[in-house]
């Protein structure tokens, strides 16, 4: 098999190795923690007659590995169980936020990543004249901002200095694309300025970095024009870097959107997650939880298998 | 008289440098040096790091690396003042006109791109000549400089050669635009000195063959002398002395090219044998989790008072020797004796006193000492964990070590950051002599020091040696070296000793195959050296 | 040593902030759950920064928040330093099946982002100062642990380290005087971001009313209990959201110094 292949395979079959350790963590390490869903769905006031009733009612006294693989099994088979306040089901409650979490990230991902790369290119090509520290300067602040912070101040800016936008984004089955995405703008807004500051620096470090390789000096001193140099010896070098800077700052979407659709009243997946961490409804907090790692798992996966693809030396063997 | 191609005058480069935390801070690289090179002719630059050589060459295509500006004189090539050109002017002259050969190749050479793609990049962007005349010619300056298949050479990816083909890939690429002057940045440095007078030779003949101009620069006066019509010795980015090639050799006027050509000022006699202190006994060992020995029966001894040198290229095993005596490394197989007693293989078995008696020297200075300990703290260290020295008998003992490596008062509170590069070798020293070992390992002590400071080392170590009958294993790639200092010598590859005796028995033939290949390489401080060893081997290899 | 003006201009505010939180009880107008004025009233010279969602006074509340805030913030990046330095200059010096075990459990909870961790975990266990501290701290620990361990690497592969080992120096003086004093700023300039993280992440938390619970309060609680107040063009919300800020901000620009000075392991002794 070729080397690249293997190397691919080897990782691919690690992360799922590591998506199962983490299912673990998220089921069975929560099980150690002291706290009792029985107790906590009936109340501190339950008779001991009661809350025995209910855990044989929900299986809860079977030992935790049986019950583990139980569940893992209906993961696997899409079946998500039953939430705990209304018994209803988690898969199909799931279903659709997925779905509108997704728009979001997607939207979020499409406008940040290019501007981030376009910028941080600026600022390598400035490299410590006025566009840099300029753009430095900003993503430095943004970064210092916790998520729902920057939401508000765009709030704020946007609906009352500047009324343009509502700041209540709600989309509903039914709603045109365009109508969705005027309702989603400002959340966009406020994770493109959350992950575009993150994105942006790394790109900047990784192209600089290979700017500083012993090759782009041989080039310089080939007589090469700078778009020559950069065009034919910094990027092909720099993609791998870029690519899973890219890959790994969209990880940083995955907790961003938690908090925006929170912020928003946006009816998706994240808010779903902290209403049910508040209802202390276990099984749903840890179908959900599973899902974010899950995702967030595949997109580093992702970043290294491209890194893999991408590295001369690994596709072109000795 | 014809006119230079080259003619650098009364040269002045600056450069500002912003250390972290620190005020920037302002330094003269290059101070009032003029040279020439005329058509055809090789130049070589001489000096220490630091020296401003690699500086000046690069002048000659007006860059300046880093923060490096040119600041004063004229830098005339083909007549015309190029010191402050325009970047577009100097674009079309970088590349066609002059080119450059960079010290690590493997880092010149873009990852991603096939070598024939960035050998013949230049001719295309410069228009010197149509994409299959630059190939072809690519094609036969592969040939010419000896790489193997020169026909399908600039297909592989540079990660797919060996640093010496990569060496000659880049100066092809150098020569493949037909330029005027090629620069060689010490472009055999980084190789093994088998593999340098392979390399060296096949720059020589191409230089011959194509008729180019080139400044030469290297540390190693040996290998300039093989190459260079001229030759400029630089010391600290000033002009020592200029001249013939012949001149500089043979007959040096200033004091420090005098002692670049003696190199070795020690004449050392040899000592004859006596009973053992440490006696290393078919020793086997790996690395774990590997499965291949890289060292195989290894056995040596050296007696007190003596030294043992361990001479060999990289990846002979001569550090893994080193390791393996201190415990770093346990072997698989064979026996450790040290002072009439069986030595642990592993670190952790070992007495206080085993410690103690075998102590060690490093290459560098300075990642061996921790630089936020003084030098009082670093030698005094060992005379409390050893002997439990304290307080004024700690200051006075260690005031007794400073005194013997010549370094005298007022050192005790100074941080290794403050000490000069011979200074913090000789600390190094100290805190071995602090242990009262009955052996040192001298790993490569004196190969990253100037020749003049490791003179002053050597000497010490063999005063310090007469007085307290101290052994030494001394490792070294160096065999001038080895010829100052030596007892005993063992000729190590992969990992094997391949000779083994004393001193005169070793360098005395006849050799073995590998041990005259690697004396016969090491490059002589003489005229036409690299043309006698060539026909000397051509000879012995018709012969066979 | 001449310092830049940002770091000068972090250094003060930082100080400031920590003044603040410290003398708390001394420094708050008016107590800090008690309704002294109307609904979201303008700042005015009585209620310098107006009044809140209750009518308590924001000044006060601000300050009281500063106080929680800074203090579980500090309180779980020290846990998170102690646990995760230790433990990474453990792995790092003992290398083995140490390593390996504490290497690899660390991956294990990187893998998974932290505020879903903390959310999952947090759904079981009660609502609490300690609690909060503790799982904040732990989950911090272990980026400070990749980060102590690949910095202890480096130095134990330097020769001097190699030169105390061959001396037969215990773990403690290879830890402690060989390692520490070399790693030092990098660590401190890491404790600065971590400190950051915590001040984000358990304002994040508040803000999601899983982190701090009445009546103690914090600025993401603040921002969460005002945030109406925007719909009806009120800054209320903006005040404690402003204060993450400036305390993000300024503490990130003394990090930034105190990385930007960290000398090369080999040379000089700068710091």
């Amino acid at each position: 098999m070729h080397p690249v292949l293997k190397l691919v395979a080897q990782r691919i079959a690690l992360g799922l190795l590591l998506l199962l350790a983490v299912s673990a963590v998220i089921f069975l390490g929560v099980e150690a923690l002291p706290g009792d869903t029985a107790q906590a769905i009936l109340g501190q006031s339950a008779t001991p007659q009661a809350l025995a009733n209910l855990r044989e009612k929900m299986g809860l006294d079977q030992p935790a590995m049986v019950r583990y693989f139980h569940w893992l099994g209906g993961i696997l088979t899409g079946d998500l169980g039953k939430a705990l306040t209304n018994g209803q089901d988690i898969a199909q409650a799931i279903g659709q936020r997925l779905g509108n979490t997704l728009f979001l990230a997607a939207c979020a991902g499409a406008i940040s990543v290019p501007l981030a790369i376009l910028l941080g290119l600026v600022a390598a090509r400035y490299n410590g004249r006025w566009p840099d520290k300029l753009i430095s300067g900003i993503t430095l602040s943004t970064i210092s901002l916790p998520e729902f912070v920057a939401a508000y101040f765009v709030i704020y800016l946007l609906t009352q200095l500047i009324p343009i936008f509502n700041p209540v984004a709600m989309v509903f089955p039914g709603m045109g694309f365009w109508e969705k995405l005027h309702a989603v703008a400002l959340p966009v807004i406020v994770l493109v300025l959350v992950v575009l500051a993150h994105m942006m620096r790394m790109t900047r470090a990784a192209i600089l970095n290979v700017m500083q390789s012993a090759y782009i000096e041989t080039a310089e001193l080939k007589g090469l024009s700078p778009m020559q140099v950069i065009w034919r010896h910094a990027f092909p070098n720099a993609i791998a870097p870029i690519v899973s800077v890219v890959v790994l700052n969209l990880a940083y979407l995955v907790v961003g959107v938690v908090v925006v659709e929170v912020v928003f009243g946006y009816n998706a997946l994240g808010q779903f997650l902290v209403d049910h961490v508040a209802k202390r409804d276990l099984p749903v907090v840890q179908a959900v939880g599973v899902i974010f790692a899950g995702v967030y798992i595949s997109l580093n996966i992702l970043a290294d298998v491209i890194a893999i693809v991408a590295n001369p030396r690994l596709r072109h063997p000795r | 008289m014809p006119e230079p191609l080259l003619d650098i005058r009364n040269l002045r480069i600056e450069a500002t440098s912003y250390p972290p935390g620190e005020p920037p801070r302002h330094v003269v690289l290059v101070d009032d040096v003029s040279v020439s090179v005329e058509k055809g002719k090789v130049l070589g630059l001489i000096g220490e790091s630091g020296a401003g050589k690699s500086t000046i060459g690069l002048s000659a295509m007006a860059y300046g690396r880093g923060g490096v500006r040119l600041t004063g004189g004229q830098i005339l090539l083909n007549g015309r003042d190029i010191r402050e050109a325009p970047v577009g002017a100097l674009r079309n002259l970088r590349g066609k006109e002059v080119t450059y050969v960079a010290q690590s190749a493997a880092a010149a050479f873009n990852p991603a791109r096939k070598l024939m793609e960035q050998v013949i990049e230049t001719s295309l962007a410069h228009g010197v000549m149509p994409k299959a005349e630059a190939e072809a010619r690519a094609r036969s300056l592969f040939a010419q400089l000896g790489l193997p298949n020169p026909d399908t050479f600039g297909d592989r990816y540079p990660h797919q050669v060996s640093g010496g083909q990569l060496q000659r890939a880049m100066t092809a690429m150098a020569l493949c635009p037909k330029p005027d002057l090629v620069i060689f940045d010490e472009p055999t440095t980084a190789l093994d000195v088998t593999t340098q007078i392979d390399v060296l030779a096949a720059i020589k003949r191409a230089i011959h063959e194509t008729g180019v101009a080139a400044l030469y620069i290297t540390h190693d006066l040996a290998v300039v002398a093989q190459v260079a019509d001229d030759i400029l010795v630089l010391r600290h980015g000033k002009k020592v002395e200029y001249g013939s090639t012949d001149h500089i050799i043979n007959r040096p006027e200033q004091t420090y090219t005098q002692a670049l050509v003696s190199v070795r000022s020690i004449d050392h006699v040899e000592k004859t044998a006596a009973k053992p202190v440490l006696t290393v006994s078919n020793v086997t060992a790996r690395y774990r989790g590997t499965h291949f020995d890289v060292l195989k029966n290894v056995s040596v001894d050296v007696a007190p008072g003596q030294t043992l040198a361990i001479v060999g290229e990289s990846g002979s095993g001569k550090s893994t020797l080193a390791r393996a005596i201190t415990g770093l490394l346990p072997p698989t197989s064979g026996r450790i004796t040290f002072a009439g007693r069986d030595l642990s293989r592993d670190l952790a078995g070992r007495t206080k006193d085993d410690l103690r008696e075998l102590q060690m020297i490093y290459q560098m200075a300075d990642v061996a000492m921790n630089p936020r300990q003084t030098v009082g703290t670093i030698i005094g260290r060992p005379l409390e964990f050893y002997f439990g020295l304290k307080g004024e008998e700690k200051r006075k003992r260690i005031q007794e070590l400073l005194d013997q490596i010549e370094m005298g008062k007022g050192y005790e509170n100074r941080y290794p950051a403050e000490l000069s590069g011979g200074q913090k070798q000789r600390v190094c020293i100290a805190r071995a002599l602090a242990a009262k070992p009955k052996l040192i390992i001298c790993d490569e002590v004196t190969s990253a020091l100037d020749p003049l400071v490791a003179d002053g080392i050597l000497k010490l170590l063999l005063e310090l040696q007469a007085q307290q009958q101290v052994a030494y294993l001394f490792i070294t790639h160096d065999l001038a070296t080895v010829k100052a200092i030596a007892d005993k010598i063992a000729v190590m590859y992969k990992g094997e000793v391949r000779r083994y005796g004393s001193k005169t028995d070793v360098l005395t033939p006849p050799f073995d195959d590998y041990t005259d290949l690697l004396l016969s390489s090491v490059p002589e401080m003489r005229l036409g050296w690299l043309e006698e060893v060539l026909a000397h081997r051509k000879m012995e290899s018709a012969g066979n | 040593m001449k310092m830049p003006l940002s770091a000068l201009i972090g250094l003060v505010l930082t100080g400031l902030f920590l003044f603040v939180a410290i003398f708390a009880q001394f420094l708050a107008p008016y107590p800090i759950d008690s309704a002294v004025g109307g609904v979201w009233e303008s700042p005015s010279s009585t209620y310098l920064l107006g009044t809140d969602t209750i009518g308590r006074d924001i000044l006060s509340r601000l300050i009281y928040g500063a106080q929680v805030t800074i203090f579980v913030a500090a309180a779980s990046s020290i846990l998170a330093f102690s646990l995760g330095a230790i433990l990474g200059f453990v792995a790092a010096t003992k290398g083995g099946w140490v390593d390996q075990v504490l290497s690899r459990l660390v991956d294990l909870v990187m893998a998974i982002p932290s505020l879903i961790i903390a959310l999952v975990v947090l759904s079981v266990l009660p609502l609490n100062l300690t609690v909060l501290i503790l799982v904040m701290g732990v989950l911090d620990a272990t980026r400070v642990f990749r980060l102590s361990r690949a910095v202890a690497v480096d130095i134990t592969v330097m020769d001097y380290v190699e030169a105390a080992r061959l001396r037969g120096e215990g773990g403690g003086w290879i830890i402690f005087r060989e390692i520490l004093p070399n790693a030092l700023s990098p660590l401190v300039a890491e404790f600065g971001l971590r400190f950051i993280f915590a001040v984000l992440f358990i304002s994040t938390l508040s803000f999601l009313g899983l982190g701090i619970q009445p009546p103690l309060t914090d600025w993401g609680g603040m921002v969460k209990e005002n945030k109406d107040a925007l719909v009806y063009g009120k800054s209320a919300a903006l005040m404690p959201a402003m204060a993450i800020a400036a305390l993000a901000i300024s503490v990130n620009l003394v990090a930034d110094w105190i990385l930007s000075r960290t000398t090369s392991l080999k040379g000089g002794r700068g710091a």
